[in-house]
């Protein structure tokens, strides 16, 4: 077995019996930059290229298959596989193989071989009515409300990562003077569509679900249907642009009243939950 | 194969879900795995009748489940100790029971364990959604409708199904030269190889993800302390309580979760993440316990006691392979 030494950056961990988590960065640092979540992209799709669409392929080149989902997210790639048929001693070994180009020159991200990131423009209905948050970040901040969702919209924010829930995705980095920290006490439920500010992070809850993040707004659009395709408007490495629309035009692109309902029954009551922290 | 009629569901009871292996390469839109939490008890049921072991079952968790059969067919529950009757006669689980159009099955609440496997030959017919059946409710994705079985729900079987009945070719008969013999031929799995479900179990965990941010002390603490099941127990984790253990890290970078993985939360009172657990998340996490073993967690309820062990990969990956070889090498016998 070939020791690899001068690991630039890029180590492979543990994760459990049959996952491994390879770590393009500190997982503690507060910052995530671009290059290192392309990295992450990139790895990601020469495994999938190389493990999960062409098997024949890999065994060609002698590595071995078993490899059964993998985890992007901000700074990590979590590989899951098949104990029965592998180990981590192969899996290691393999993934040291195809990772080895990006591992010594980290700069040079060959974009052609990532799928092309496309901006995607999202409506959202800012109000006090939609976003119960909003008034309160403006205080904080010592803004207007009209400031709050102006800051919001102005920024390109990058897909970082999809997880916690079914089209949950993690957009990066809300402007400084926005951000804000996650409630103490998280909802129970938070209605779908919700446009939320946690830290520096933003997200539209694609479903009705708990969550801690501060609301100031709904999203009509669906972020995840399992009967369009694509599944899902965004994908790990797009681009979204918020785009403020009022209340006739959010309600004219599907959004419901439900959703704005929610701001007056008990289901917006802030109670504790398990979990809550994504 | 031909859709026929199946089972009709009476009752649902506490929570009975359609399960089959798991969803594999859906993590990157946020879809979790779901599947068996007792894999092995769901195993056997599938071996029980026959079946691949993929094939597609129930698991019900707690009891109070009650099927009418429209088919004649195969089934076999396996797994926690709940009262199974047919036609209000008592019958025992770990073996296979052949069954007629019009009879009722019902299962009573566990004594023992938390959750059974409803095995059919040949298993359910469930469309598949992202290339497996298996339900899970938080994510609105699988089983009928996305959520758990409620009365009146119709399971289909396939017609191949009713032959089963009468055909055994199975491979768990090893003493028999005619393979195809067309009678009645059921199976069963003897007493001394079936899981006891102890109230007590060690949990055999592999150090890892941001174990190096629990200092040598808080380690020691968590692999000697003993924790209880807390009330908040089911699919998606185990919240444990006990000695609360400290991390020098409040949080991390989301990143992607294991199945085992134990996660330790600003209140120092770990979690064990199974089947249902979310994708990614922010909390550092200790370790994470093999699968052998979260199949017995699985089984414990509020009250239930574990203890943390550390283990290499590599004994992981022996326990693993013993209990495999050991799944493997059992042979079921024949019955009435």
């Amino acid at each position: 077995m070939t020791v690899v030494t001068s690991i630039n950056k890029i180590s492979i961990q543990l994760a459990g019996e049959n996952a491994l988590i390879i770590y393009f960065a500190e997982q503690t640092s507060a910052d995530v930059s671009t290059e290192v979540s392309a990295q992450v992209q990139q790895a990601a799709q020469l495994i999938r290229q190389y493990m999960l669409h062409n098997p024949l392929q890999s065994a060609q080149q002698n590595i071995p298959t078993g490899i059964i989902d993998l985890v992007p997210s901000y700074a990590s790639l979590m590989v899951m596989f098949d104990i029965s048929t592998t180990d981590h001693h192969k899996v290691r070994n393999s993934l040291r193989k195809l990772l080895k180009g990006i591992e010594n020159d980290p700069g040079n991200i060959n974009q052609n071989s990532l799928p092309q990131p496309s901006v995607v423009e999202l409506p959202v209905y800012y109000s006090t009515e939609s976003g119960p948050e909003l008034l309160n970040i403006a205080k904080v901040n010592n803004l207007t409300i009209a400031e709050v969702i102006d800051i919001h919209q102005q920024q390109e924010y990058r897909v970082y990562a999809i997880g916690f829930a079914p089209g949950f995705a993690y957009l990066g980095e809300v402007d400084e003077r926005i951000a804000s920290p996650r409630l103490s006490t998280p909802r129970m439920k938070v209605p779908k569509g919700a446009v939320a500010i946690a830290d520096r992070q933003t997200a539209v809850y694609p479903s009705v679900s708990p969550g801690g993040w501060n609301i100031i707004g709904l999203c009509p659009i669906n972020m995840f249907d399992i009967n369009a395709t694509p599944i899902m408007p965004v994908k790990v490495g797009d681009k979204v642009k918020f785009k403020s629309v009022n209340k006739n035009e959010y309600l004219a692109l599907g959004g419901t009243l439900a959703a704005l309902a929610w701001n007056e029954t008990a289901a917006w009551n802030k109670t504790v939950i398990r979990n809550e922290k994504v | 194969m031909s859709l026929t009629a199946g089972f009709l569901v009476k009752r649902p009871g506490m929570l009975s879900l359609i399960q089959d292996s798991g969803r594999f390469g859906a993590f990157n839109i946020g879809l979790t795995n779901g599947g068996p939490i007792d894999l092995l008890a769901f195993q056997w049921a599938n071996r029980l009748c026959s079946n691949s072991l993929k094939a597609t079952a129930i698991e019900v968790s707690v009891g109070g489940l009650s099927l009418t059969a429209q088919i004649d067919t195969t089934i076999a529950v396996t797994g926690a100790n709940m009262p199974l009757t047919i036609n209000g006669q008592i019958k025992d689980l770990w073996r296979s029971y052949s069954v007629k159009a019009g009879d009722n099955i019902a299962l009573g609440f566990a004594t023992a364990g938390v959750r059974c496997y409803f095995a059919v030959a040949d298993g359910f017919i469930i469309k598949p959604r992202f290339g497996s059946a298996s339900t899970v409710c938080r994510e609105n994705v699988g089983g009928i409708n996305g959520g758990e079985l409620v009365a009146g729900d119709m399971l289909a079987c396939s017609a191949r199904a009713t032959q089963i009945a009468r055909i055994t070719k199975t491979a768990d008969i090893t003493n028999t030269t005619n393979t195809t013999e067309t009678r009645k031929q059921n199976l069963v799995l003897a007493e001394q190889e079936r899981p006891i479900y102890s109230n007590e179990i060690i949990l055999h965990t592999v150090p890892s993800y941001q174990q190096q941010h629990f200092s040598s002390q808080q380690q020691r603490l968590f692999y000697s302390s003993e924790y209880t099941v807390s009330k908040n127990f089911d699919r998606m984790g185990y919240r444990l309580e006990g000695h609360a253990i400290v991390c020098d890290i409040e949080g991390i970078l989301s990143e992607g979760i294991c199945h085992g993985a134990v996660q330790i939360p600003s209140d120092g009172q770990p979690i064990v993440l199974l089947n249902d657990r979310q994708t990614i998340g922010g909390y550092p996490k200790i370790g994470a316990v093999c699968s052998v073993d979260t199949a017995k967690l699985g089984q414990l309820s509020q009250g239930g006691k574990v203890r943390f062990e550390p283990i290499s990969m590599e004994k992981a990956h022996n326990i693993f392979h013993l209990n495999l070889s050991r799944f493997k090498r059992t042979v079921l016998l024949r019955c009435d």
